[in-house]
């Protein structure tokens, strides 16, 4: 059920509803209207990336929050900051390199994208920050096959039972 | 009054590249990257703009994280995240592959060769470095296995003179190695601490008696060498050279700072960011003395690349010559002025 075989780490996650879906508005379909980034449409990106070992996305477990992203469109920054379902969770690192993948893949490439545990939320946040910032060991986790397929189907679809 | 002119843009590279060297000589660049391929550059003769010389490839199976020129110029290293170093000599006229070095657990993210050609160094993501004895016919026999840090280490550098090797690390520490006849083995001879995060590159100075660093801390810090009997007064218990942060430069890096050169010929500083800038910093005159030491940013760059600035380094030969390559697949040449050099 979950990549490492293991029993559930939480067993029992606290769901959260859904929010409404954004609006399009006829200005956003108007090309000729320029039209920055903000938090909701990085939320967009991300609130349906799956849990590794639930078959619940970001936004229903409370992982990822609009009010817990930061953009600055001038100086091409976005902050993501995501919360463990426990203070233990081992799969920690693995949603934060979900939750990069999918905006390193999504957004222009003049984005700095920093993804962060949110304060306090976390055992070990400072290594996982630290080695979440590393883009050297990023990219050298992304050419690991068995990995990348891991964090594709957290992106893609959830894991379903065989 | 300094500026910095764009002399070239090398395009090629296909995705991030992560390294340049010159050629000993200065008059040939090698580059690398995620696409596997290192890339030759040089002028053709009686040109003044770089092409494309020659592309190596079908050695590494993954990113190619470094290249380095042997101090003769026949050799090219090259680092790779398939966790081998390449070594590529012009025996046959051309570059060609006819060594391949094995043995580190992960990725090799540096390479460099000491001074003398007679060794070579690489470290990991095993978190140890090696220590290669260059002998004749393509063997190159392990001296030394070193696993004085406790975490990634993110790049080897020899010195300029001697045979001491400089590493630093994701353990936010930069170590000395020097080679101990005795033993027959290479030995930690310091530890530089004060950063507080990743120590991402390391770059001496043309006497090898400093070091400047770079970090995910974003401050460069220079260090300086306390040898025993030091008129300075500083103690060295254990008889090896004492080497002290002398200086912090602060506030001006908006990101990480991934490279850092020190130009032999010029003195001048060069950095790489995060923030896409390329930055230079020279030593201060009026405040340098001694001990006390003090550089100022003369040069910003902004938006020298679109992203990341991940390598720099200045010609070996051509005073004020830099080189820098990104994220976003380029490589970029500049010419540094400034009006007292």
């Amino acid at each position: 059920m979950n990549p490492s075989g293991d029993a559930l780490e939480n067993i029992n996650p606290t769901l959260y509803g859904k929010c409404e879906e954004r609006l399009v508005t006829r200005e956003e379909e108007d090309d000729d209207i320029a039209d920055e980034f903000d938090s909701r449409e990085i939320f967009d990106l991300i609130r349906n990336i799956y849990d590794p070992e639930h078959p619940l996305t970001l936004e229903e477990l409370h992982v990822v929050d609009v009010s817990l992203i930061n953009v600055d469109n001038t100086k091409n920054e976005i902050k993501v900051n995501f919360t463990p379902t426990i203070p233990h969770c081992s799969m920690a690192t693995l949603i934060g390199l979900s939750i990069r993948v999918r905006l390193i893949r999504a957004l222009p490439a003049r984005f700095k994208v920093n993804v962060e545990i949110t304060p306090g939320s976390h055992s070990t946040e400072f290594a996982i920050n630290k080695q979440l910032a590393d883009k050297e060991r990023v990219a050298a986790a992304l050419e690991n096959s068995t990995l990348i397929g891991v964090i594709n189907q957290c992106i893609s679809r959830p894991v379903t039972a065989a | 009054m300094t500026q910095t002119t764009p002399l070239q843009t090398l395009r090629g590279h296909v995705g991030r590249v992560w390294s340049v060297a010159w050629s000993p000589t200065g008059t040939m660049l090698s580059s690398c990257g995620e696409d596997k391929n290192i890339r030759l550059w040089g002028k053709e003769s009686f040109g003044t703009k770089f092409t494309a010389k020659a592309i190596l490839s079908d050695c590494h199976q993954r990113t190619i994280r470094e290249t380095a020129w042997s101090p003769c110029g026949n050799f090219i290293a090259s680092a790779s995240f398939d966790a081998t170093t390449a070594i590529w000599d012009k025996r046959a006229g051309q570059f060609e592959c006819n060594a391949t070095l094995e043995g580190h657990e992960n990725e090799v993210k540096s390479v460099t060769w000491s001074k003398s050609g007679q060794f070579l160094a690489t470290c990991s993501r095993d978190k140890s470095v090696w220590v290669w004895e260059v002998g004749e016919e393509d063997e190159y026999e392990c001296g030394a296995v070193i696993n004085a840090h406790i975490q990634d280490v993110k790049k080897v550098r020899f010195h300029p003179h001697d045979n001491i090797l400089a590493s630093a690390s994701y353990d936010d520490t930069v170590k000395l190695f020097k080679e101990d006849a005795s033993e027959a083995d290479w030995v930690n001879c310091a530890t530089l601490k004060s950063h507080t995060s990743t120590v991402w590159s390391l770059a001496f100075d043309r006497t090898g008696t400093r070091l400047a660093t770079c970090s995910d801390d974003q401050t460069v810090k220079i260090w300086k060498e306390y040898r025993p009997g030091n008129s300075a007064g500083i103690p060295t218990p254990d008889g090896d050279s004492v080497w002290k942060c002398v200086c912090t430069l602060s506030g001006h890096h908006g990101r990480t700072i991934y490279d850092i050169s020190w130009c032999h010929s010029t003195d001048l500083i060069a950095t790489g960011c995060g923030d896409d800038a390329i930055r230079i910093f020279k030593e201060s005159t009026d405040h340098s003395s001694g001990d006390e030491v003090s550089f100022d940013l003369v040069h910003t760059v902004h938006g020298a690349h679109a992203q990341d600035v991940n390598c720099i380094a200045w010609n070996p030969m051509v005073p004020g010559m830099l080189a820098s390559c990104s994220d976003d697949g380029e490589i970029k040449l500049w010419q540094f002025k400034l009006d007292t050099l």
